[in-house]
Formats: structure tokens, sequence, C-alpha cells
């Protein structure tokens, strides 16, 4: 690790502040991402800006059948909310499936999306829900936010401060895993909303991407049967050392069967 | 008498301070003036070093110096083991200079060293050191290493070959192939692997200017071995002015044998620096890249068998990386413990083995849990296996048709085996396994979608090395006794110091037991020292399940020594003929009278020589002795494994994992268990998991951290039966035959064959390991392709 200058700011606004006048610098978020590539010395930040003093970015609220949830809420948090675990039970389900203890004591849902790691689990229930992310800034549609390997809509010094999901009739997360990191090698979020099937994948590719075919037939017949047959191109998905793109492809219709019967109670 | 101590469920003694976090690894070592060691290691597998500027690194603040190649002149890092190859040729033995010369031969290679006042300044300045490099064409598979025009890795081997070296009787081997009734042929790689201690080496070497002496700690599993190659090898420094000390030492799997070049050269530059310790503790990413790795193997193997199934002859031919150079016990891992071991549980009466070792722009490869003895049984239980199922004969049954029934037995492979019950370790694994109800579970699974296999594995190994006139025939540049030491203090508690090293097994309390045992005593009064060359006699260190056998044996005859010079004191302090005096659970006895003297009483008259035959015998109660075992010792088993096959994704779930094993006597039941848990896990690892991939172009590590290489964990494995029938080894007194390794040598054979059993629909005989999700998918899809 190269030495660096660490930064407690108070509120999102002091954190703001502060990445705007650090311009080499990075905000914390948890760490499970940033600090390791630090102590590799991967990465050089000259300031870290560490949220996890900004007491207004925590904390898990429900309104009618939303849930808001601030973005340094650690992972085990929303694993463990009575709120997520009654109104979006599939959301508290993927938060507890993530990295493990150790990291969901210290992970939170704002790093995770800024991060947009290709292989997080977040980011395929924001999509797969069709939350809305808030920033110090703006409020960003979850379809818009994404935006490529480790990029997104987030502009220099914005900075998440909530999500807010909407609830679904039916949702699950299925994941399989890296047999090495424990990442989602592919993982599938299916939600049935009022609009529509959402069906969000990670892991597969560069970035976290929807599958309208299956949205479309699981819109017509919410059963795994219905999707058995769709297959995801493996042109554009990621290929390495454990999954090589076509399996990437195979597993994807297979996972999404499975996250189906799984919102099935199947 | 207390309840008897051997073959006690005894709690670990160690075990308070490991958790509690009160052990004492070479990383908590700090000195006073402690200075820090960062190397500058090669980005490249294969390069010319055209020039190091370190003009730049030197002006960093709080450097202290910076060391190259060229200012370090000393000798080359030793190969213990002198392979002879089929041409009666010594094998190559190519430079392997702790720091580069001229060149680096493997991504990792260390090209400098930067001493600086603290870790971060040196790791600030190492980044500073420039290094031009000619970058030479890279030879990473073993394939492509030998053949013709291959860049040669060594001037000293243009072929890249270090030796060619055979074993059995080929003429005999290939008559017998030639009546045969039925050959099978198996091709097999076996993965390469990285050994993954829980601890990094590490290293905290310091030079006294006031005596002349150095002082090493180091994450080790042989001290004394470090020493001696150290300073005869390497250093040229006077034996007795080197102290080595392995503390407490958090896993080491084989990989902690060696003398690695970061130990020599941290030891070396204290004294370059005026005397301030040099500390270097390794980072997950070094010990990746830099320490030795273990198995990979390519084999060719065939079994004749006649009409009965009974196996007529074996023909092995094996191609082994050593890596980029000889590292300390590479040479004999793959002829000398794996060639020998290929007649395994059976008769076969004649076995031929080949083998080439070549030289690769990879991480040294050595000995890793098992080493040699897991490539041996993955050949023959892999191979056995497909026979029975080409042969549509029972598994179980066509190894009962072979095994091995009388004792001592002379295999066609140099090794007597003393002892051993095949049929007894194979029946009661069947048993403890259910293999009678696994159709019904194979019913069951496929009931809902999965394919479920059984697979078995009936190992041999060699273990308790070894004697050392037979090893010393076969190449081996050490003697490999153990020595032990029995210090009776005057109140009556004993420590007692071996050569062996615990770096996990146990061995304060398994040695401690066979001590308070001998003696009569509670092991409260016994402590077991270890790891220290200043305080331990000598020692040839733990390897090779040895510890117990070799190791605990030495201990036995410094044990007898002291109760036979006890009988002589008690003896006299009882007005008694020594041959009338018993010992029996802590008490010297008159027999035939209620005349008694206690241990204790008999230690301090020992040390307060008061009424003490002084013209006959010396004060104090203090024995040595070294051992040298007759005969290597044989643990044998039988594992069985199911597995349940997601077909949908190719993942494999170990469902049941049985194992009955033979390992002699035991001391301590629990430590036992314990030790086939953790060799089993690691063979499920090899099977399932672990696989170590080098790019094949550029030979960067590609499964360079646990991003990529997959370790197994707890929810990879089931809960494991354990069994053990018991033949007492015959040649040492205690009768053990070791158990360090077994768990690993038997489970990827048995894991292999379930799963291939499981695939067996598909017409799949073989598979790679690891047996990953997708190589297990990609060889269904590929059956299906075929089939449609």
């Amino acid at each position: 690790m190269y030495a660096f200058t660490y930064h407690r700011p108070a509120s999102a606004a002091d954190a703001a502040a502060l990445a705007l006048k650090h311009t080499d610098g990075k905000i914390l978020a948890g760490g499970q991402s940033l600090v390791q590539a630090m102590k590799l010395r991967l990465a050089s930040p000259s300031d870290i800006i560490d949220l996890g003093t900004a007491k207004d970015l925590v904390g898990i609220s429900q309104k009618g059948n939303q849930i808001t949830i601030g973005a340094m809420t650690r992972h085990a948090a929303v694993e463990q909310s009575a709120e997520v675990k009654q109104l979006i039970p599939a959301l508290a389900d993927l938060a507890g499936g993530i990295g493990d203890r150790q990291v969901r004591h210290m992970g939170t849902l704002g790093g995770a999306l800024a991060n947009n790691d290709p292989a997080a689990c977040y980011p395929a229930a924001v999509l797969g829900l069709g939350a809305t992310i808030q920033t110090n800034k703006r409020t960003i549609a979850a379809d818009d936010f994404f935006k490529g390997l480790y990029e997104t809509a987030l502009e220099s010094s914005e900075i998440i401060t909530a999500v807010t999901f909407p609830a679904a009739k039916r949702a699950a997360y299925i994941k399989f895993k890296n047999p090495a990191s424990r990442f989602a090698l592919v993982g599938v979020f299916v939600a049935q909303m009022d609009q529509g099937v959402r069906l969000a994948v990670t892991g597969a590719a560069s970035c976290v991407f929807r599958v309208p075919e299956m949205e479309k037939a699981l819109g017509a017949a919410f059963t795994p049967e219905s999707i058995a047959k769709i297959h995801v191109s493996a042109d554009d998905l990621n290929s390495d050392l454990h999954a090589a793109a076509d399996y990437r492809a195979h597993l994807i219709t297979v996972m999404a069967k499975r996250a189906v019967s799984k919102a099935l109670g199947q | 008498m207390n309840a008897p101590l051997i073959g006690a469920r005894v709690a670990r003694k160690e075990d308070y301070r490991f958790l509690t976090g009160a052990g004492q690894y070479t990383d908590d070592v700090n000195l006073p003036h402690q200075t820090y060691a960062a190397f500058v290691r090669s980005p490249h597998a294969h390069a010319k070093l055209k020039r190091i500027q370190t003009s730049k690194a030197k002006q960093h603040p709080g450097v202290l110096a910076i060391f190259t190649g060229e200012d370090m002149q000393v000798g080359s890092l030793p190969c213990g083991w002198l392979i002879t190859d089929v041409h009666g040729q010594p094998m190559k033995e190519p430079p392997h200079p702790p720091l580069a010369q001229g060149k680096v031969r493997h991504v990792g290679d260390q090209v400098a060293v930067v001493i600086a006042e603290t870790l971060s300044a040196a790791r600030d300045a190492a980044e500073l050191v420039e290094v031009e490099y000619e970058v030479l064409p890279a030879v990473i598979d073993m394939a492509k290493a030998t053949a013709a025009g291959a860049p040669a890795i060594h001037d000293a081997a243009p072929d890249n070959t270090c030796y060619v070296w055979a074993l059995g009787d080929q003429s005999a081997c290939d008559e017998a192939f030639k009546k045969a009734a039925h050959v099978t042929r198996l091709n097999l790689v076996n993965n390469r692997l990285i050994p993954n201690a829980i601890e990094p080496r590490a290293v905290n070497g310091s030079y006294s200017r006031g005596d002349d002496s150095y002082t090493l700690y180091v994450s080790s599993q042989n001290p004394h071995v470090e020493r001696l190659l150290m300073t005869a090898f390497v250093l040229g420094l006077p034996e007795h002015k080197v102290r080595v000390v392995a503390p407490d030492v958090g896993g080491g799997f084989g990989s902690k044998i060696y003398l690695y070049a970061e130990d020599v050269v941290v030891t070396w530059a204290s004294k370059q620096i005026g005397g301030r310790p040099v500390k270097w503790t390794g980072d997950r990413s070094e010990s990746f890249l830099s320490d030795a790795h273990g198995r990979d193997h390519i084999t060719q193997a065939e079994l004749a068998l006649d009409k009965d199934g009974k196996f007529l002859a074996l023909r092995v031919h094996t191609t082994a990386n050593m890596g980029a150079y000889l590292s300390t016990f590479a040479s004999c891992i793959p002829t000398i413990l794996y060639a020998t071991l290929l007649a395994g549980q059976y008769a076969t009466p004649a076995i031929y083995c080949e083998v080439k070792a070549v030289f690769t722009n990879t991480a040294p490869v050595d000995a890793y849990r098992g080493a040699g003895r897991p490539e041996a049984a993955y050949v023959v239980e892999r191979i056995v296996e497909t026979a029975a199922r080409e042969l549509k004969i029972d598994p179980a049954e066509l190894r009962r048709r072979n095994f091995v029934r009388n004792f001592p037995y002379q295999t066609p492979v140099a090794l007597t085996y003393d002892t051993g019950d095949f049929q007894a370790t194979l029946d009661g694994a069947i048993q403890l396994s259910d293999v009678a109800g696994f159709a019904q579970r194979r019913k069951a699974s496929e009931a809902a979608g999965k394919l479920r296999g059984l697979g078995y594995a009936a190992y041999i190994e060699a273990c308790g090395l070894a004697p050392s006139n037979i090893a010393g025939a076969l190449g081996a540049r050490a003697g490999l006794f153990e020595a032990g030491e029995v210090r009776v203090h005057p109140t009556g508690s004993v420590t007692v110091f071996t050569g062996s090293h615990s770096h996990g097994q146990g061995h304060e309390t398994t040695f401690a037991q066979v001590v308070a045992d001998r003696l009569g005593m509670p092991i409260e009064n016994v402590d077991i020292v270890h790891g220290d060359t200043s305080k331990v006699v000598f020692g040839m260190g733990t390897y090779g399940s040895r510890s117990l056998s070799v190791g605990g044996t030495a201990i036995v005859k410094a044990l007898d020594k002291i109760i036979a010079k006890g009988k002589k004191i008690a003896a006299h302090l009882m007005e008694a003929a020594e041959a009338d005096i018993d010992y029996d659970s802590g008490v010297f006895k008159v027999s035939g009278t209620d005349k008694q003297k206690t241990f204790g009483e008999v230690a301090f008259a020992a040390y307060v020589p008061h009424n003490y035959p002084l013209d006959k015998l010396e004060p104090g109660l203090n024995e040595n002795a070294f051992y040298d075992p007759t005969n290597f010792t044989y643990p044998s088993g039988t594992y069985i494994c199911e597995v349940e096959v997601d077909p949908d994704t190719g993942t494999v779930r170990v469902d049941r994992f049985t194992a009955v094993d033979d390992f002699g006597k035991i001391v301590n039941p629990m430590i036992v268990e314990g030790q086939v848990h953790g060799g089993v896990t690691q063979g499920i690892g090899q099977a399932l998991l672990e696989g170590c991939h080098y790019d094949t172009e550029t030979g960067q590590l590609i499964t360079g951290s646990f991003m990529d290489y997959a370790m197994p964990r707890a929810e990879d494995v089931p809960s494991y039966a354990l069994a053990t029938r018991e033949t007492p080894c015959t040649h040492n007194p205690l009768g053990v035959k070791g158990c360090g390794e077994a768990g690993a040598i038997g489970a990827p054979a048995a894991l292999m064959n379930a799963i291939t059993d499981a695939l067996s629909i598909y017409g799949i005989q073989d598979l790679p390991m690891p047996a990953s999700p997708q190589t297990v998918w990609k060889a269904i899809r590929a059956a299906q392709q075929k089939a449609a």
C-alpha cells in the first residue's frame, strides 16, 4: 500500500466537497474491493474519503410498497432487515449470499453499485427490480445506471446516497459461484413486477444486463419451462479459466429456470 | 496405573496457544534494529538480464542496501538427491543461484533484494530498481520442452531434460504384455498444485559481529537440514556458527522442507549491512509465484491382465515437471517416491516405469503432501478401476483377485512390504460405506435428475523415510535417521528434544503420550521441544509421514537408555542387583519384594548424588539416541467415494467419503482422524478444485491468487466416515506406520473413479483433474454431441 491522506467526512455533502477538492482521491464505501487493490499496490489514490462516518448514508426505511436503503448500509444489515425480509425477501437473500460473513459486515450497497464489478451480486437486484439510485445530485433509473465494465452513470464527485427498491410480486436470485473466488460466475435475478417481468444477469458479461426475450416469455407464463429453450448468445459473454463463454451462456438459461422455480417457491 | 496413554484421545497440548493467539510464528519475531527485505522479482518467464540500475532506488529514503546476483557470489542452492539416468549418467544439475545470475527462468525469480528501515520503504524502492530484460521465448508445456528446437532454459541441459530414469524389468514386462488376454490403457495428467499453507514463508536472519555467528528464524519443516544445506553448500559458513530456529509453523505440506533463496539472501545480507537483522515475510502473491509447487505429471499407463483378471504387468511412462530449477528434493519425488509404489496393493509380477524429468519456465516443483505417492496411487487405482469396468468385473472383486496376501512381500519395484491386510481394509470400507445400498441411492439421485457414482481407491504408501543405506544407494545425499534426547530434570519432570518438527501435526501431544506412557508419568510432566538447532542435537525434520515412526522411535530408544540407567541407580539405592529391578508405571521395584523407588526419587538421586555409585556411573539423567529405520513403513487403506453430478451444470457434489486406513498402532486416534480429514480434503481439493495454470506462451501465472486458484472449503466436503484396521509395523518398537499423507494419496483416485462411474452413461472413461463444473459439463456435452 502506498501512503495516502485519510478523510472522515461527517456527511454525504462533506464527502462530496472533499471529492471535488481531491481529484486523485477515492471514495471508500466499505473497502472490499478498493482496499484489496491498494494492498496489492494496484491502486494509489492520493486521498481516501471514507464514507463510514457519514451518518446520513446509513439506514433502511419502508414507504408503502418501496424500500429505501442508504448507500452505506452493510450487506449484513440488509440480510437481517425485517422490512426487507418481509417486502422483498429475494433482496435479503441476495445480500446474505455476498462474499463471506466478514465481507457482509464491511461491504455496502453503494460501494458495490459504484464499483460495478461485473461479477457482483447487487447490480442484478438493482436492475432486476428496476430500482432507483439516488445521488447527491440526481435520481438515476437502474436501466440508465450500469454502463459497462466497472463503469456507471456516476460523474466524478457524485456520490450514491440511497437506493429505492420497489417490491415484487415474486422474485428470486440464484448464483452459480466461481469455484475459486465464489463471485457470481453467472447470477440471475428474476422479478415479477406489476408492470411485467424483469430478469437481470450478472457475472456473465462485462456488465449486468437484462434478457428481454426471457422477460417476455415469463410475462406470458411465469414458469421455468417457458424459458427452457431461450439461449443468450455467447458472443459478448466473458471467457476465463473457470467458464468459457458457451458454458456461461448455457448456465444463464439453467440459472434463470432455477431462479423462476425459486421465485415460485418450488 | 493410570489409563493407558497410547491409544487415548488426548486433547492437543498445543491448541491452547494456537487458539488463543499465543503462538509464536516467524513473523511474530521482531528483533532490535531490525530491517526489512523486499525482493525484485522477474515479470518474465525467461529473459536475459541486460542491466540492473539501482542508483535511483538506493536514494529512496530509508534504503540501506540493494544487492543483485552480481553482488552475491555464493554457492548454488543444492539438490539433495542425485538421480542416475538410464545410461548411468548423473542427472543434469544446473546452477540455482539465490539471486539471478545473467538470466531469469520463471515469473517470480529473484533478481535483487532491497534492504530498508521499513517494509514500505523496501517495497517502494524495489519498484524503483530498473531492470532491463531481453525477453526470450519461454517453455511452459512439458510436451514442448523436449521438442526439437525448444529454447534451452539452462546451458547444462540443452534439451531441457534433467534425466530419463527407469525402474523395473522392461523385457519381462514386454513379454507379459504379449501374453495378455486384455490390456487397459489410460492417459493421465496429475495436475499441478500450489501448496498454500496458511502461514506464508517467512525468515528473519541476523549476523552477530560479537561472535561471528548467525541466527535465522524461518518457517521451515526441518531447521537442521536448512542449516546444513545453507552453511555447507551455499554460504560456506561453519555449521556451528549458525543457529536455525523454526518456531511455530503454520502448515507446510512439503513446501517448507526446502532451502529457499530468500532464506539464504537475508542471512547473507545481514552481515553485509553490519549485522542488523533482516526480516522478510512473503505475501500471498509471492507464495503463489515462488513456493515450490507439487505434482505435475503426464503419464501413459498400460495394465496387462490374463483371462481371469489377474494382473500380469504394468507399464508406465511419465513426464514430470521440475520447473525452472531443481528444488531441494525435486529429483527423487517422481522417481524414488513414485515408481517404487506402482505395485500398489497388488502382486503384479512385472512392472516397468520410465520417467523423464524436464525443466520448464515455471516455479520449481517438489514434494507436496504425499510427494510421488499420490501420483503413483492415482495411476494404479485409476487403471485398475478402468480395467474392472472394461472387463465388467466388480472393482472390489478385481482388487481382491490381485491383492498381496503373504508378507513380507518383495515388489518388482524395489520395496519390501513388511505387513498389511488389504482385504481387511477393503471389506471394512465396503461395509462402512454401505456399498450394498448404493443402487438404491443411485435410483434416488436419478429421480432428482442427478447422476450418482461410486469409486474405490486402495492405496499403499511408503513412509518413515528412510533406511539411510537404502536411500544412499538410491542417490540420497543425506542420512534419513532421526535424533531424540530425553532430559530428566532433578525433580523428575521431563523435557524431550526431537529432530522432528511439528507444523500442525500435534507432536507436542503425540510424542508426550509416548513418553508419559513409557515412563508411567502424567503427560503434564512431559514437554516436547523441537525446531531449534541450538536446543536439539540434530534432526532430519518432518516430511514423508516419518515423525512418529522414525522420530518417535529415536525418543523411545533414548527412553530405554533412561530406564536402563534408572535401574542401575535404583539398584544402588535399594542395595539390590540391577537384574532384579523392574520398572513399571513410574516405579522401580526390586522384584519379589515390596522395596521400590519412584522415578522422581531416582532422578533426584542422579542430580544430588550423595548416595550414588559415582565410581561406576555418571551422575545426571539425560540420554540421546539416533535411530535409523531398517525399512520403510507401509500405511495402506481403502477409500470409497460417492458423488452426485448435476448434469445441467456439471457440478460434482461429494456425498459420501469413507476411509478405512491401516496406520499400524495408533497413539492418538483423534489426531490421526484430524490428519485423515486434512489429507482427504486436500485430495478432494486436487480432484475437484485445485489446478495451477500458467499462460502457455508468456509463462504468466494465471492462477496467481485465490480469485482463480480454488482451495477446498468446508462446504465442498461431506462429513467423513473413518475407521482403522491395525497390522502393526514389524520393524519399529511402536508398531506405527505414519498417517499424515494417506488422505491426499488415496482420495483423488477414489473421487475420479466415482465421477467417471457417474458419467459412465455417457461413455466417459476419463476426465482431467480438477473435475470442475465446466470440465464435467464440457465432457458431457462432447459425449452427447458425439452420440447425436
